[in-house]
């Protein structure tokens, strides 16, 4: 993606456009981060400054990662089916498959 | 792919179908929505128009009180209030994010709001006259808004009920310093309880009219809750908020402007007065008391913080720049090294 920054004077005054971040907070020592929102900024520098001033007023954090929201690649929504399909239908994967050792101890 | 060219219309119908089929089991199990899934344009634009007007709404907000950070009465009252303006700027950054997610870019929300095409809540376009407004904006609308926002963190829109969670974790800080405020007043000074009781007044009628039309005169409603956007209807949530307003003025010792208010036994519920409708519409067609001020306040606050956009821009380059330059002498320093 090409990031234009373009700037317009009008009666309206000025039209900016910064690139989208993705924002991770790490809620404690230990946990995964976890998506907290979106922000615009026209660097990371930036983006990581004004991701600690919007999603972290209260505690919220005690690390935070921007990501840049155009490197992100996903899966296909409308193949959802096919793309998670193979997990299914494997019960065998799961311990609570397994119940002849039902009642031996320590199993 | 080897497949033989199908025509373009059947195919798009058929995955039009697909998808429609797809959202309408989505909705009928009372789960989410996500950005990238199918939607019909009617959802898509819905939402795209609620949650920036929200967003607007929460902008606009901020006027009112920044009106007062200079006056209020102590440094720790002056604190509070800036932290709750940070707040609403906050609240509004969210919810653009999450109206972004449907596809119209930042800007031209922005463009909608500014060239007046788009729509905030009329509550913003009354003026705070004194102290005792911030206590009442923030107990009676902020209150509103609480109970409008806490059943649309359930919304069938992902980012936007996602949004609405973490917005309704900070409003009950505005509610309670606005109870407070109003508390104080009316527990000082005979002068100071009637500063309180105004701001009351004036704001109550206001309030009650937050959560829109009564039901049957309000167009978007029964589709709204046809799609899990909306789900509760205004005069539903208008009756809650109603209901829990009462004791909550008994224990200001203030009274609520309405005669006609009376506990009924039968229904369980408080019966109101009629609320005045031609002045909502007045309001809403931009003929209320601040309707002017607020917009030109926004116009002149965007043109006016021009120079912070182009300056954090043009920091951006030159750090990039300047990184750039180390890379590469890094890069010759090492050829060096290795050459020599």
């Amino acid at each position: 993606m090409t990031t234009d920054i373009t700037s317009t004077e009008g009666t309206t005054g000025t039209t900016t456009e910064w690139p989208l971040w993705e924002v991770f907070v790490r809620s404690s020592r230990g946990l995964s981060h976890v998506h907290a929102g979106s922000l615009h900024a026209p660097d990371a520098t930036m983006a990581l400054r004004n991701a600690r001033d919007l999603y972290t007023r209260r505690n919220e954090g005690t690390s935070v990662w921007v990501v840049p929201s155009a490197v992100i690649a996903s899966s296909d929504p409308d193949s959802k089916g096919g793309y998670f399909e193979s997990a299914q239908g494997k019960a065998y994967r799961h311990a609570t498959y397994y119940t002849k050792s039902e009642g031996v101890k320590h199993l | 792919m080897t497949a033989p060219d199908r025509l373009a219309e059947p195919a798009a119908s058929e995955e039009e179908r697909a998808g429609q089929d797809h959202f309408d089991r989505i909705i009928a199990e009372d789960s989410r929505i996500e950005p990238r899934d199918w939607m019909p344009a009617a959802y898509r634009k819905t939402l795209t128009r609620q949650v920036s007007q929200h967003a607007h709404s929460e902008i606009i907000g901020m006027q009112p009180e920044a009106n007062w950070i200079t006056r209020a009465p102590s440094l720790k009252r002056k604190s509070i209030l800036m932290a709750k303006v940070q707040d609403e700027a906050g609240h509004g950054l969210y919810l653009y994010s999450a109206a972004e997610t449907l596809g119209t870019p930042r800007h031209e929300l922005n463009q909608q709001l500014l060239e007046g095409r788009a729509k905030y809540s009329s509550i913003f376009n009354y003026p705070a006259r004194t102290w005792a407004d911030m206590g009442a904006i923030g107990w009676l609308v902020d209150g509103a808004a609480i109970c409008n926002q806490v059943p649309l963190c359930r919304a069938s829109y992902g980012p936007y009920g996602r949004a609405m969670v973490r917005i309704c974790k900070e409003e009950s800080f505005h509610q309670r310093q606005g109870w407070e405020i109003l508390y104080e007043l009316s527990h000082g000074t005979p002068e100071q309880k009637q500063m309180a009781q105004d701001a009351v007044n004036r704001f109550y009628g206001p309030a009650l009219q937050m959560f829109g039309p009564p039901d049957g005169d309000s167009p978007h409603s029964q589709q709204s809750m046809a799609w899990n956007i909306k789900r509760f209807s205004n005069d539903e949530l208008r009756q809650r908020f109603v209901d829990m307003m009462v004791p909550q003025a008994e224990a200001l010792g203030l009274t609520l402007p309405d005669p006609d208010l009376k506990w009924n036994e039968e229904r369980g519920h408080y019966d109101y007065g009629a609320l005045d409708w031609n002045e909502f519409k007045t309001v809403l067609s931009g003929a209320g008391p601040c309707n002017v001020q607020r917009m030109q306040r926004r116009r002149q606050a965007h043109a006016e913080g021009a120079w912070v956009r182009e300056a954090a821009v043009a920091y951006a380059a030159k750090m990039a720049e300047r990184a750039a330059e180390q890379t590469e002498q890094t890069e010759r320093t090492d050829r060096q090294l290795i050459g020599a």
